[in-house]
């Protein structure tokens, strides 16, 4: 359903990606491992329209949807969560994750928020709280609520993980899981590569701007260039 | 689970209060200067009057820069159009003045908007100085153009019949004490917008983070345009207000500029409800300096106060020291 076909992309005449093609199916969770500066994260900043392409194509339901900006694919469905969270720091829980439904009826919000507040609890313990007073672990959550909210067909998570504890990040790839088993395709992008190839259906292996191995999660965890290069074995 | 706001007992005085002091003060040195109750009293009305039109003036600005963030240096000029428009639709059609609040308004808010999709957009995130360049660039175009279409004559749009108002022994013509309830009334219904509806929640999510507005949906530009005419809306609704009060001329707006400049400064970049409340605060520390510094321009205490905030409270007088 979302297809990156030869994309070339970066920052200013600076290429970081090269002829990048990678694709999600309808209820997987891909995931897209690789070193730092290996352009995970340039990668999801392209399909969100974040930033321009030099060449090559995004489609999503079989239309060209390269060049669209950010607003225009969170409509269609397509829904990130940063790497910086991106949070309405100074508003209150509640209103980011009102916020994170601006593209949809009004009527629908009181029960998507009802549902997030099941998936996180602390929400709504919390939800007349500033975001910007939270921990880590719950800024995370509210981030990829407030994404739910927009009641995505394809979810991006850019490291989920990042500076959560070891009992947070299985927290937060189990939520992945559930949001998966609900239906949604997620693409989750991961240094924990472990943890991310275990609850992966497939997977990609990105060096330098570009896909060096793809294959099923399990396959590519046993995988002894996996292994020796992400997972530190 | 409450987070817990730990207070610091301290004896000194919040910036706020201190203000007020300074301003409590200035009145004290205007009674003895002047000797007269009733000289001070009136200066205090005035500046009042005078603070509601700078509020609402200072709120658009500092509506602009916290969403934007652009320093805009043309928001006299917009005032000025505001002026202008007063006069075309008085003249025009012989009506009130006030029938021009509504036109006013809705001129500057698509001149504003369409200003901002079509100029400004292009220096989005550009330096600071380039943006002066361009603000201040756009405030002579403006002054050039008005004064090419209706000369540089003075001209008016008063009332026919502008009767003085007694408030506590004071005296304010009718028109002004209408500015000051008309540029409160205005200000109340943009804090509202702001607060309490779902627009003016995506406007406060562009300020908060634009990426992630942008990630939620939000057309980030479009609220960029909106916002911006809304700002130069503020500016063309205090100028019709003052309209009925004021010589017309193509530079009417400057003094305005630098006035609304220091209002927002002392009420926090960005910070909203601290121009409505600066606002006031300086058309106070206007009158009542005139009074107390006498024979200087009354702009001399706002400039004293405005180095002052400058040198102890660069972040205003509002909240918590910021980064
Ligand atoms: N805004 C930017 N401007 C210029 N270069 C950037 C920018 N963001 C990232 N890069 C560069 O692009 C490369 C890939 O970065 P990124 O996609 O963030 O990698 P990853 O997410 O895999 O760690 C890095 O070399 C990084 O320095
Ligand atoms: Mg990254």
């Amino acid at each position: 359903m979302l297809e990156l076909d030869n994309i070339a992309a970066g920052y200013g005449k600076l290429q970081i990606l090269h002829e990048l093609s990678i694709h999600v199916r309808p209820g997987e969770l891909v995931s897209v491992v690789g070193a730092n500066g290996a352009g995970k994260t340039t990668t999801l900043r392209v399909i969100s329209g974040l930033i321009g392409t030099m060449g090559g194509q995004v489609r999503y339901d079989g239309e060209v949807i390269t060049g669209l900006r950010a607003h225009q694919l969170v409509k269609r469905g397509i829904v990130q969560v940063s790497e910086d969270r991106d949070l309405f720091g100074p508003m209150t829980v509640e209103e980011n994750l009102v916020l994170g439904a601006w593209t949809r009826r009004k009527a629908a919000i009181n029960e998507e928020l009802e549902r997030i507040f099941e998936l996180f609890p602390i929400l709504l313990e919390r939800r007349r709280q500033a975001a910007q007073t939270m921990s880590g672990g719950q800024q995370q959550m509210l981030a990829i609520g407030r994404a739910l909210m927009a009641k995505p067909k394809v979810l991006m998570l850019d490291e989920p993980s990042t500076g959560l504890s070891p009992k947070m990040t299985w927290d937060v790839l189990n939520a992945a899981s559930a949001i998966r088993d609900s239906g949604v395709s997620v693409l989750l992008v991961e240094q924990n590569a472990a943890q991310a190839l275990a609850i992966s259906d497939r997977a990609y292996v990105l060096e330098s701007g570009s896909v060096v191995l793809e294959g099923p999660g399990r396959e590519l965890a046993g995988d002894e260039r996996v292994k020796k290069a992400y997972l530190g074995l | 689970m409450a987070v817990s706001t730990r207070r610091q007992l301290s004896l000194r005085p919040s910036p706020f209060v201190a203000t007020m002091l300074l301003v409590l003060a200035l009145f004290v040195v205007a009674l003895l200067r002047s000797g007269s109750m009733s000289i001070t009293g009136q200066a205090l009305l005035t500046g009042l009057i005078a603070g509601g039109v700078y509020s609402l003036l200072a709120m658009g600005l500092s509506l602009i820069f916290g969403v934007l963030d652009i320093v805009n240096f043309a928001h006299g000029s917009f005032l000025a159009i505001g002026l202008f428009v007063t006069y075309e639709v008085v003249h025009q059609t012989g009506a009130n003045p006030y029938v021009a609040l509504p036109v006013a308004i809705v001129v500057l808010f698509v001149l504003g908007a369409l200003l901002q999709l079509l100029v400004l957009n292009r220096t989005m995130g550009s330096s600071l100085e380039s943006q002066l360049l361009i603000t201040l660039g756009l405030s002579l175009l403006i002054s050039n153009a008005l004064l090419l279409f209706f000369g540089g004559d003075p001209l008016s749009a008063n009332l026919h019949n502008d009767p003085g108002v007694h408030i506590f022994g004071a005296v304010a013509n009718l028109s002004r004490v209408i500015a000051f309830v008309g540029a409160l009334v205005l200000a109340l219904l943009l804090y509202v917008l702001l607060e309490k509806t779902s627009f003016g929640r995506a406007i406060r999510a562009v300020a908060a983070n634009r990426q992630g507005a942008g990630l939620v949906g939000i057309d980030v530009r479009m609220i960029y345009a909106v916002t911006f005419g809304l700002g130069t809306a503020c500016a063309g609704a205090a100028g019709m207000f003052i309209a009925p009060f004021t010589t017309i001329t193509p530079t009417a707006g400057d003094q305005f500029n630098i006035l609304a400049f220091v209002v927002v400064v002392m009420g926090g970049l960005g910070n909203i409800m601290g121009a409505l409340v600066s606002g006031l605060i300086v058309g106070l520390v206007e009158q009542l300096g005139g009074v107390a510094i006498a024979g200087q321009s009354p702009l001399l205490s706002v400039f004293i106060l405005f180095l002052l905030i400058l040198l102890i409270r660069p972040q205003g007088i509002f909240g918590a020291k910021s980064s």
